[in-house]
């Protein structure tokens, strides 16, 4: 942790604590005094929110677990349950459900900001990686739980996922099999998934623990990507920060809010509401939305194992993503071309988003064009997805590291404190200490 | 004990004294530790392969008496769906004619059922793909069409569109009498 504590005890028991377990000195130095870059906007608040959702889940969650059963016969009925007969069980079931989809809008976010400001560089790459490793469980936990309610979506996405491991050559099968706990997605399946739906958000909040204590070493990155060169360029977290960081929690709660009281199902599919049946397969099998553009890159490839790596690659490469990015200017608001491909990648993401939705025939506009290309119609969602895929990696793999190079950043400021100092308004020398001049 | 002075007295144990036989005690101990974690590791991996109650309930009889000509049924065996086909002389016929057409994964349709009895097709019904079920009746081979990722499967269950890697999979079954089988 950077700086000195400034914490002295003042009642005779917190001398006494403070000796033998110094917690309300540690609370004090990280989550009150810590020094924060005071130009901090709205896009870091999402950590914020993202720690309070991963909260809401565990809470939502546990309760859940009093009322749902984990076995084949009973867990649909058992859901419809909580949502018609326990008390409240519909507000706690709804928050659940789309808190998921909540949590990831967040992460989204949060990732994109990083993008964006580079603060994925040196030196928080561990920070980033465990960021990544983060996002690597939320979409394991999640996939886990959408098969908890076995409904018809749950139980064939639940097939669906569990056969892409089946991909992989000589250990395939066998990893299924054992995944199963039998020679199909069946009871046994349902029971571990459960077990281990319940077992992942605490490994989450785990690492959660580990990407704090990553992100004190260094401190914030901030908009201008300039390091924090004197304690002027930092104001204390409290009351500063946990002040902005409760307003946009508020505002985000209540777009939350808006989802679970008037539209609790339309991040759902109707098709979940069926209870599961082995024997039949929905006409469509589609992710929940925030899945949908690895599942387009799943669905780009003709061949099933080059499908299946490159989906998991297209995760993968976030992790190298540090030592991808050539460029020595970490905030995109002094790389305007920068700013230009990452735009087109935000555009990638949610073309494939899109492709993920739609059945992979499907003409993109107006009828098929007839003319076929490596098995597909030129006009086809497959030929969307593959192009959309093809950015999504060329963005990481040729983008990054050339554009570092061969770009021209605008002028970086000496200082987080200069461009707000030099602003033609003329700012006070004493700004610093006035909050409402943060930018 | 203030007065002790560390390091005054010579450590009989100092390395350099006899490294061998304290290198040897760590690493046994180090062995015994990797050992012991590995053969506890061991059952609790495998506590999630297939129970032994859910692989005594791994075979079935099934009355082929039940399926007219041109019909499919379907019945679930091992947690999945089972076609068991009759099909017809000119499904047979269709399938037969294609043996040596371009097939992903070459098999004659003599070789996918049992000797004599080319109506009787029974195959595992999940895709090979990703394991979602076909339908039957679609896709433009007469056979089978996978409506997650649009495999198509022709009258004897061979993959001949689409993304899947494999014909759909017959089992082990056996033919008890004329009317009756046997999977698994």
């Amino acid at each position: 942790m950077s700086g000195h504590s400034t914490y002295e005890p003042k009642t005779g028991f917190e001398r006494w604590l403070d000796t033998r377990l110094p917690i309300i000195r540690f609370m004090k130095d990280t989550a009150l005094d810590f020094p924060t870059p005071k130009n901090l906007n709205y896009w870091w608040t999402f950590g914020g929110i993202l720690a309070l959702m991963l909260g809401i889940q565990i809470v939502t969650g546990v309760v859940l677990a009093m009322h749902y059963i984990p076995n084949a016969a009973m867990a649909f009925d058992s859901v419809e349950r909580i949502r018609r007969d326990v008390n409240y069980g519909w507000l706690i079931q709804f928050m659940h459900a789309n808190g998921a989809s909540m949590f990831f809008l967040a992460v989204y976010v949060h990732m994109f900001r990083n993008l964006y400001y580079g603060s994925y560089k040196a030196p928080r790459e561990v920070l980033w990686i465990l960021g990544c490793v983060i996002y690597l469980l939320m979409m394991a936990t999640a996939f886990l739980g959408y098969v908890l309610p076995w409904g018809q979506m749950s139980f064939h996405g639940a097939v669906v996922i569990t056969n892409l491991l089946g991909a992989l050559p000589v250990v395939g099968p066998a990893i299924t099999k054992l995944l199963w706990g039998g020679f199909a997605v069946d009871n046994p399946t349902l029971n571990r998934f459960f077990s281990l739906h319940y077992l992942m958000p605490f490994v989450i909040a785990g690492v959660v623990i580990l990407h704090i204590w990553a992100l004190h070493v260094p401190g914030n990155n901030n908009p201008t990507g300039v390091n924090v060169k004197s304690p002027k360029d930092t104001v204390p977290f409290h009351p500063y920060y946990t002040v902005k960081d409760g307003f946009a929690i508020s505002v985000f709660l209540l777009m939350y809010g808006v989802f679970v009281f008037y539209m609790p199902d339309s991040l759902g599919d109707a098709i979940n509401y069926v209870p599961a049946n082995p024997l039949q397969t929905p006409p469509e099998i589609v992710p929940e939305w925030y899945l949908l553009p690895f599942y387009a890159i799943l669905r780009a490839v003709p061949d099933k194992l080059m499908g299946v790596l490159l989906m998991f690659s297209a995760i993968a490469v976030l992790f190298v993503l540090p030592w991808l990015d050539t460029s020595k200017v970490r905030s995109m608001r002094y790389r305007p071309t920068a700013r230009l491909y990452l735009a087109i990648f935000l555009l990638a993401c949610l073309v494939l988003g899109y492709c993920g939705a739609h059945p992979p025939d499907q003409a993109i506009v107006g009828e098929p064009s007839g003319f076929i290309l490596m098995d597909s119609d030129i006009n086809s969602i497959t030929w969307l997805s593959r192009i959309g895929a093809l950015y999504y990696f060329a963005y990481f793999l040729l983008v990054m590291p050339i554009l570092g190079l061969t770009e021209k950043p605008l002028p970086v400021p000496e200082s987080i404190s200069e461009p707000v100092l030099s602003h033609p308004a003329g700012a006070p020398a004493g700004a610093t200490a006035s909050p409402e001049k943060r930018g | 004990m203030a007065d002790t002075v560390v390091g005054a007295t010579p450590d009989q144990h100092a390395s350099g004294d006899d490294p061998n036989r304290r290198d040897f005690i760590h690493i046994a101990a180090g062995a015994a530790a990797v050992g012991a974690v590995a053969g506890l590791a061991w059952p609790l991996i495998d506590q999630m392969n297939p129970a032994g109650d859910t692989l005594a309930l791994a075979s079935i009889e099934f009355d082929l008496g039940k399926v007219e000509p041109g019909q499919q049924v379907v019945v679930k065996w091992r947690g999945k769906p089972l076609f068991v086909r009759n099909r017809t002389a000119a499904e047979i016929a269709a399938a037969v004619k294609d043996d040596h057409a371009d097939l992903r994964d070459p098999q004659t349709d003599e070789s996918r059922h049992k000797p004599g009895k080319p109506e009787w097709l029974v195959l595992i019904g999940t895709c090979t793909h990703l394991g979602c079920v076909p339908t039957f009746g679609g896709g433009e081979y007469g056979g089978w069409f996978c409506p997650c990722h649009g495999s198509v499967y022709d009258t004897s269950g061979r993959i001949r569109k689409g993304p899947a890697p494999r014909n759909l999979d017959v089992p082990d079954y056996a033919f008890l009498s004329d009317t009756k089988i046997k999977v698994g």
